[in-house]
């Protein structure tokens, strides 16, 4: 569970103070789907780096499971990355020189998995994606839907209760998205995921359980409508 | 996965990694080749030290010449107040513009400690004389050699050198370096009698072998042995027993090299010490000292070798390691997204700065192997296209002292022998070798790995700055 208090981060840009996030208040219970949209340049990359700890908050506390995460030293932060969260993002993000497979057990390094394990478990997590055909492959070699797909079995391969997603798709066109955006679907109820994805796109917002609107720093949830017709 | 990324990470970044490791190569194996140059030098220098300072021999003593030293040194012509042209012949034994130490100081200086042996030997010049003079008015007997005014002449002269050395004690002295090709070397039953060793070149000139004889100071002494002298240095012509020479030059108990043997290296300085404090008007030579008199393209090589040639290396080096740093770096901020990506997963620096250290060092091992094939090559080179060096050592600095020392009273010309102040250069030729040593080999590899950490450093302090969020965000 997330619990953000009056979260503020600020930026130096030249003389002036850039406001990303100006005391956003949120809870996010375990299990919860939530969209943060928003106009561009408006904090929702920002609350989501703060949340993966990939970002510090100027004020307030941001907590996960009941711990601070601004309050953990650089190494047990990289430990909480390392073990609870997986992200997703825009562009994929893979190592260019490691194919799928590989790409997926870089997840596994950091927890000093044996190696044949290792391999077990990015194929495994692969096949989960629908790619365990493609384990070999550069991603060079992948579509962009499929690149999103070793992402993702790189994001979920180490079983996180959190999965932090920045424009999945963005990059995809309409039938890839809706292939991601249902699979995500699917893996978060699966695997009982807190699931927390910026996007743009409201069709991909309305499958979430909660919206977050995001404008000048300030954060408003709603339940999405779809999710609350259902 | 360590390994499997660096080496695709270098795949992928082959030719700047080429590029890398050549720089670093070229830096190694100019180090490589400049050491196997030094040594090669160094070795030479050690060669030529060996065969004009004696083999064992890391001291020289000797003294400063004085007016009047260096024994008795005149003809031996009467004067006589007129008559008619008479034929002369002479030959004497004198000293070669050196001066000269008691015996004692022998016995002083092998007394001293840290010292394994000294011996002392005469090194002295054989002057012929012969010709026609017609004596004039009378004159002084005297000095210099241009006789006395008042008479007339015609003289021939020849000379060649004479060292007296100590039977007892053959290696060590001016015929330690030499080898005898012939006959033999001196024995301790032989210290009073009238036999010589030869040097070779002279043997050939004067058409002596092994039981010829041999004039010096109008004595026949027999040829018993042939040596060949170190590196084509010539001592000395001729060799007779140290006794023989002192008697013949009229200077018994008397030596003017004393050659000495110190028990290790590292009492050289000691033990020279030692021997100024016990002979204070002595001159006191190290091996070191005379290197540093050297001259020749030998003394330029190891200028070139020991300057140039060093800081050159350290040139390319620095040049190397800069290049490897700042291309390591631009590597780095290339790489900021995938870097960002893996501390998003949960990669700590320390792991991160690992894998760009490893990649790193990695080029630098393969700059490592192909510097050592460059320096070996190099070094080959060297050798092969190398000229003979020159080295020359004035070995008789300063002179005999004295012109003349004759005392021919009444004489009316001819005068003194009178050997003006001279040195006797000593010129060996050696071939210049580069031998790479293990321990240049190693200081290559260790040299390329210190480039690759370095390289490594700067890349893994620039990926370690990366804030994963910054790294992340550029991107979008």
């Amino acid at each position: 569970m997330y619990k953000l208090t009056d979260v503020t981060r600020d930026y130096q840009k030249g003389r002036g103070t850039v406001h990303a996030l100006r005391g956003v208040d949120l809870e996010i219970n375990d299990g919860n789907w939530l969209a943060i949209q928003g106009p561009t340049g408006h904090g929702k990359s920002t609350l989501l780096q703060i949340l993966g700890g990939l970002d510090r908050a100027t004020a307030g506390t941001v907590e996960l499971n009941g711990v601070d995460l601004g309050a953990l030293r650089e190494s047990k932060l990289t430990k909480v990355r390392a073990t609870s969260i997986g992200f997703i993002f825009q562009t994929f993000n893979l190592i260019p020189t490691l194919s799928a497979q590989e790409n997926v057990e870089t997840a596994l390094v950091p927890l000093g998995v044996h190696p044949a394990e290792r391999r077990e478990c990015a194929v495994q997590a692969l096949a989960e994606v629908g790619l365990g055909d493609r384990a070999g492959h550069l991603p060079s070699e992948l579509s962009g839907g499929q690149q999103q797909r070793v992402a993702i079995a790189r994001a979920l391969v180490k079983r996180p209760s959190v999965l932090l997603a920045d424009e999945p798709t963005g990059n995809l066109d309409e039938g890839t998205r809706d292939e991601i955006i249902a699979l995500l679907g699917d893996l978060w109820r699966e695997h009982g995921l807190t699931l927390v994805m910026v996007t743009h796109d409201s069709s991909v917002a309305r499958r979430a359980q909660l919206i977050g609107l995001m404008r000048d720093g300030r954060l408003q949830v709603r339940p999405a409508p779809a999710f609350a017709a259902t | 996965m360590f390994v499997t990324y660096l080496l695709r990470e270098l795949r992928r970044r082959m030719r700047q990694s080429i590029f890398i490791a050549l720089g670093l190569a070229l830096g190694v194996g100019l180090v490589i080749t400049v050491t196997a140059a030094s040594r090669g030098v160094s070795d030479a220098q050690g060669t030529v030290l060996q065969s004009l300072y004696g083999v064992g021999t890391d001291i020289t003593v000797t003294q400063s010449p004085t007016a009047g030293s260096g024994g008795p040194q005149h003809f031996g012509f009467q004067g006589r107040s007129s008559g008619s042209a008479t034929s002369v012949s002479r030959d004497i034994l004198a000293s070669a513009g050196m001066g000269t130490l008691k015996s004692s100081a022998v016995t002083t200086v092998s007394a001293q400690k840290d010292i394994t042996a000294a011996v002392g030997a005469l090194v002295l010049s054989d002057v012929k004389l012969s010709g026609t003079f017609t004596p004039g008015s009378g004159g002084s007997g005297g000095a210099g050699a241009s006789g006395a005014s008042g008479g007339s002449g015609a003289f021939n002269t020849s000379s060649f050198s004479v060292t007296g050395v100590d039977p007892s004690n053959d290696s060590l002295g001016p015929l330690a370096s030499g080898t005898i090709t012939a006959g033999h070397a001196f024995t301790s039953a032989e210290a009073n009698d009238d036999v010589a060793v030869v040097d070779a070149n002279y043997a050939k000139s004067a058409g002596l072998k092994i039981g010829s004889t041999v004039t010096v100071a109008g004595k026949s002494f027999t040829v018993v042995g042939i040596v060949q002298a170190g590196q084509g240095v010539t001592e000395s012509d001729v060799y007779i027993p140290l006794a023989r020479a002192q008697a013949l030059a009229g200077m018994s108990d008397e030596v003017n090299t004393i050659y000495v043997s110190a028990a290790s290296a590292s009492d050289i300085n000691t033990v020279s010490a030692e021997i100024s404090h016990a002979l204070p008007k002595a001159t006191v030579t190290t091996s070191s000292d005379l290197a540093s008199e050297v001259t020749g393209s030998l003394a330029g090589a190891s200028s070139l070798a020991n300057t140039l040639g060093k800081w050159l290396a350290v040139a390319v080096l620095a040049a190397a390691f800069g290049l490897a740093s700042v291309l390591t770096v631009s590597a780095v901020s290339r790489r900021v997204r995938e870097f960002g990506t893996l501390k998003a997963i949960g990669w700590s620096s320390r792991r991160i700065i690992g894998q760009v250290m490893g990649e790193a060092v990695v080029i630098g091992i393969a700059g490592a192997a192909a510097g050592i094939a460059i320096g070996y090559g190099a070094a080959a080179i060297v050798q092969a296209v190398a000229q003979p060096l020159t080295a020359t050592v004035d070995s008789a600095a300063g002179g005999s002292g004295a012109a003349g020392g004759g005392s021919a009273p009444g004489g009316p010309g001819g005068g003194g022998s009178g050997h003006a102040a001279s040195s006797a250069a000593h010129t060996a030729t050696v071939h210049l070798s580069a031998p790479v040593t293990v321990g240049a080999v190693g200081l290559a590899v260790l040299l390329a790995i210190v480039g690759g950490l370095i390289a490594g450093s700067f890349g893994g302090w620039r990926a370690a700055r990366l804030r994963p969020a910054a790294a992340l965000s550029r991107l979008a």
